[in-house]
C-alpha cells in the first residue's frame, strides 16, 4: 500500500487498533527513516532540516489530535462526561468518506479531486451529526441523573459496539483511499533535500485552524454559545433562563461529532487509509490532548493536540538518535566491534512513537491534574 | 394595584411535592393575582422553596394543579414557562460565575429576539445598578453576595417576566444589602410586575407585599393581607421576633 509521494504514515498507519498488525520495523536510524521519502536517509550535515520536518509533521497531526480533542473536551464541559464514542465518530467519518470518495472515483464522476474529497467530507458530516446526536439521546440522556460510572462505562460499550458496526459494514481490512490528490511538497529551507511541507499537509493546518476559529466564535461570540457556556456551569439556572438545556447538550455532541468527521476525512487522506479500528487509538490520543490542556477548556484542547502532535513527532523523530548504544562505544569493546559494522544500535525506535502521548497523559495526571490550562481541579470519573 | 382575585395570573390548587418519600409541601392553595406583590413566608424547611421547586417544575408534583393565566401547567419545564413569561431569581442566586455580567444580562434575555429592546433593557438594568456598570465585562464569579443578588434580580427582569418569583432575596446579605434588595423589589413591583415572594425575612416581606401566605410544615397556616398579618399576634410571636 506505500507508495511514491504519499505520506509516510502510509507504511505504519499511526492509527492501528489495541492489536499491532504491523511487523516491527528495523531499528535504524529513527530520525531519518521515520517521516518523509523526500527526507534524505541520512543528512547530517542538515539537522535543522530533519526538525523542521518532524516540527511540521508535528503540527498537521497535532492540529487533528486539536479538533478530535475539542469533542471530547465540549462535551465534557457541557455534562462532564468522557465520550469514549468520540474516537469512533471521527472512525466512522474516515470510513463514510472513503466510501464515497471510492464511488465517486469508481464512477468517474469528472470532478477536481478535492472536489471529490469534499463531496466525502460533506456526506461524513452529517453521517457523523446523526451518530453523535443519536448517542446523547438514546445512551447517555437516559443516564444523565445516574451516577457518573455508569455513563462512562456506556461510552466504553457504544464504543465497542460502533466499531463492530463499522467492521460489519466495512470489512476488517485496512481500506486504502483511492490516490486522487497530487501530493506536492514545498520546499522549507534551501536544501534541495530538506524540509518540506506538502499541500495535504497546509490543507489539513489551514482546515483545523479554521474549524477551530469557528467554534470559538461560535461558543465566545453568539446566543447559543453563550447558553451552552451557561448551561455547562449551572444548568437548572440554565433551564430558569429559558435554555432548552436538552437542546443545548444534542448540539454539543452534533458540533463535537461534526469536528470529528472533518478529522477523520483529513486522517483518512493525510494517511491514505482507513480502518475499523483507526478511532481507539487516534481517541484516546485525542483525549490525552485535552486532558494536557486542561478538560472542558477549548482553548486548552487546542494547545494540547498541537503540543501533543509535537511532542509525538519529536519523540518519535529522535528517540532512535538518543538511544543509539553506539554512542557509548567508546566504553564498551563488543559495542565498538558491533557499532563498526552498524552504526545504529537503538533501543528504542520510532514504533515508540505512540508511547509519547500517554507518557505525557501520566505526567500531566501526576503533577498538574487540571492541566495546563485548567482551572480548577475538578473530580473525574 | 391590588391583585384581580378573579383571574390571577398564577394560582395553585392543593398542590403536593414530595422529595422521595416525604411530602414536603402537602396540598396548598395559594394565588397571585395581576400586579400583586404576594410574599410566602414561614420557617426554613417549611416548603417554601419546594412550592416554587413544583411551580417551575424543577420538582415534580405528586398532586394538585398549577394554573398559570389560567392554563394548567403542571410538570412544564422551566424554560417553557419562560418564554411565557415567568422568570424566576433562584434560592442562592445561581448568577453565571465564570459569565461576564453582561453575558449574564444576555442569558435572561434568552428568549427575547428584539436586539435593541435587549440593548435598552441592560442599559436600565445598569442604570438601577450603577455597581454591575462598573464592571460589565468581568465574571460574575467576582462580584459580591449582595452584587450577585442584584445581578440575579436583574438578570430576571431581562425577559420582561410578567410574573417573578423572588426565592430568599435576602439570604446571606448585609442588612443595608437587603434595604437595597427590597427597595428593588418595590421598584419592579411598581413598573407593574406581579410578584410572588420567599422570604425568612418575614417582618420585611410583609411590610412590602400586599397579601401574605404563612407556611408551616408543608401547609398554608394563615393567609390574608399582609398589614393584618404583620399585626397578627400569633404572626409576631412566631416570625416577628415579637411577644404576644
Amino acid at each position: 500500500m506505500a507508495s511514491e509521494g504519499r505520506p509516510p504514515g502510509l507504511r505504519s498507519p499511526p492509527f492501528r487498533g489495541g492489536r499491532s498488525r504491523n511487523p516491527p520495523r528495523p531499528r535504524t536510524n529513527a530520525a531519518a527513516t521515520h517521516r518523509g521519502p523526500r527526507l534524505p536517509p541520512t543528512d547530517p550535515s542538515r539537522p535543522l532540516d530533519i526538525f523542521l520536518q518532524q516540527l511540521v509533521n508535528g503540527l498537521t497531526l497535532g492540529s487533528v489530535y486539536a479538533v478530535v480533542a475539542l469533542g471530547y473536551t465540549m462535551v465534557y464541559g457541557i455534562i462532564q462526561l468522557i465520550n469514549f464514542a468520540h474516537g469512533e465518530v471521527v472512525m466512522i467519518g474516515a470510513l463514510t468518506a472513503y466510501s464515497v470518495i471510492v464511488a465517486l472515483t469508481g464512477a468517474q464522476v469528472p470532478l477536481p479531486a478535492l472536489a471529490i474529497v469534499l463531496v466525502g467530507a460533506m456526506v461524513a458530516i452529517p453521517v457523523c451529526m446523526a451518530v453523535g446526536y443519536t448517542l446523547e439521546r438514546t445512551a447517555y440522556r437516559p443516564l444523565r441523573k445516574a451516577p457518573r460510572l455508569a455513563p462512562l462505562i456506556t461510552a466504553i460499550g457504544l464504543s465497542i459496539i460502533l466499531q463492530n458496526l463499522a467492521m460489519i459494514i466495512w470489512s476488517r481490512n485496512p481500506l486504502s483511499y483511492p490516490q486522487i490528490i497530487q501530493t506536492v511538497p514545498y520546499h522549507l529551507t534551501g536544501n534541495p533535500n530538506g524540509a518540506t511541507i506538502t499541500n495535504v499537509q497546509i490543507a489539513i493546518l489551514v482546515t483545523s485552524v479554521a474549524m477551530m476559529g469557528g467554534l470559538l466564535a461560535l461558543v465566545y461570540r453568539t446566543k447559543l454559545g453563550i447558553a451552552m457556556r451557561a448551561t455547562s456551569q449551572n444548568p437548572v439556572v440554565a433551564g430558569l433562563m429559558g435554555v432548552d438545556i436538552n437542546r443545548v447538550i444534542s448540539l454539543t455532541f452534533v458540533i463535537g461529532a461534526a469536528l470529528g468527521a472533518v478529522a477523520g476525512v483529513m486522517v483518512g487522506s493525510y494517511y491514505g487509509i482507513a480502518h475499523y479500528q483507526m478511532g481507539f487509538l487516534l481517541g484516546l490520543k485525542a483525549f490525552s490532548a485535552a486532558v494536557l490542556g486542561g478538560i472542558g477548556n477549548l482553548a486548552g484542547a487546542m494547545l494540547g493536540g498541537l503540543l501533543l502532535g509535537v511532542i509525538e513527532a519529536l519523540g518519535a523523530g529522535y528517540v532512535g538518535d538518543l538511544t543509539n548504544l553506539c554512542q557509548l562505544s567508546g566504553w564498551f569493546d563488543a559495542l565498538a566491534q558491533r557499532c563498526a559494522s552498524d552504526p545504529n544500535v537503538t533501543l528504542f525506535g520510532s514504533n515508540y512513537q505512540d508511547v509519547f502521548a500517554f507518557l505525557v497523559l501520566i505526567l500531566v495526571l501526576v503533577f498538574r491534574p487540571s492541566g495546563l490550562l485548567g482551572e480548577r481541579v475538578s473530580d473525574r470519573a | 394595584m391590588a391583585g384581580d382575585a378573579a383571574t390571577p395570573l398564577l394560582a395553585l390548587e392543593r398542590l403536593e411535592v414530595a422529595y422521595g418519600g416525604i411530602q414536603a409541601v402537602r396540598g396548598i392553595d395559594l394565588f397571585v393575582g395581576k400586579g400583586e406583590l404576594v410574599c410566602l413566608i414561614g420557617a426554613n424547611g417549611a416548603g417554601k422553596t419546594t412550592t416554587l421547586k413544583g411551580i417551575t417544575g424543577l420538582q415534580p408534583v405528586s398532586g394538585g394543579t398549577v394554573r398559570y393565566e389560567g392554563e394548567d401547567v403542571t410538570g412544564a419545564p422551566a424554560f417553557q414557562l419562560v418564554r411565557r413569561g415567568l422568570a424566576m431569581v433562584p434560592e442562592g442566586r445561581g448568577v453565571f460565575g465564570g459569565l461576564t455580567i453582561e453575558e449574564n444580562l444576555a442569558m435572561g434575555a434568552y428568549t427575547r429576539k428584539d436586539r435593541d429592546g435587549i440593548r435598552a433593557d441592560i442599559e436600565r438594568v445598569f442604570a438601577l445598578f450603577p455597581r454591575l456598570k462598573e464592571r460589565r465585562r468581568q465574571t460574575a464569579g467576582t462580584l459580591s453576595g449582595g452584587e450577585q443578588q442584584m445581578l440575579a434580580i436583574g438578570r430576571a427582569m431581562m425577559s420582561r417576566p410578567r410574573l417573578l418569583l423572588l426565592d430568599e432575596p435576602s439570604m446571606g446579605l448585609a442588612p443595608l444589602m437587603v434595604q437595597k434588595v427590597f427597595e428593588t423589589i418595590l421598584a419592579v413591583s411598581g413598573e407593574g410586575v406581579t410578584i410572588l415572594l420567599i422570604e425568612q425575612n418575614a417582618k420585611l416581606a410583609l411590610e412590602v407585599s400586599h397579601r401574605g401566605y404563612v407556611m408551616e410544615s408543608g401547609e398554608v397556616t394563615l393567609a390574608g393581607d399582609a398589614k393584618e398579618l404583620l399585626h397578627d399576634p400569633k404572626i409576631r410571636a412566631a416570625y416577628l421576633g415579637v411577644g404576644a
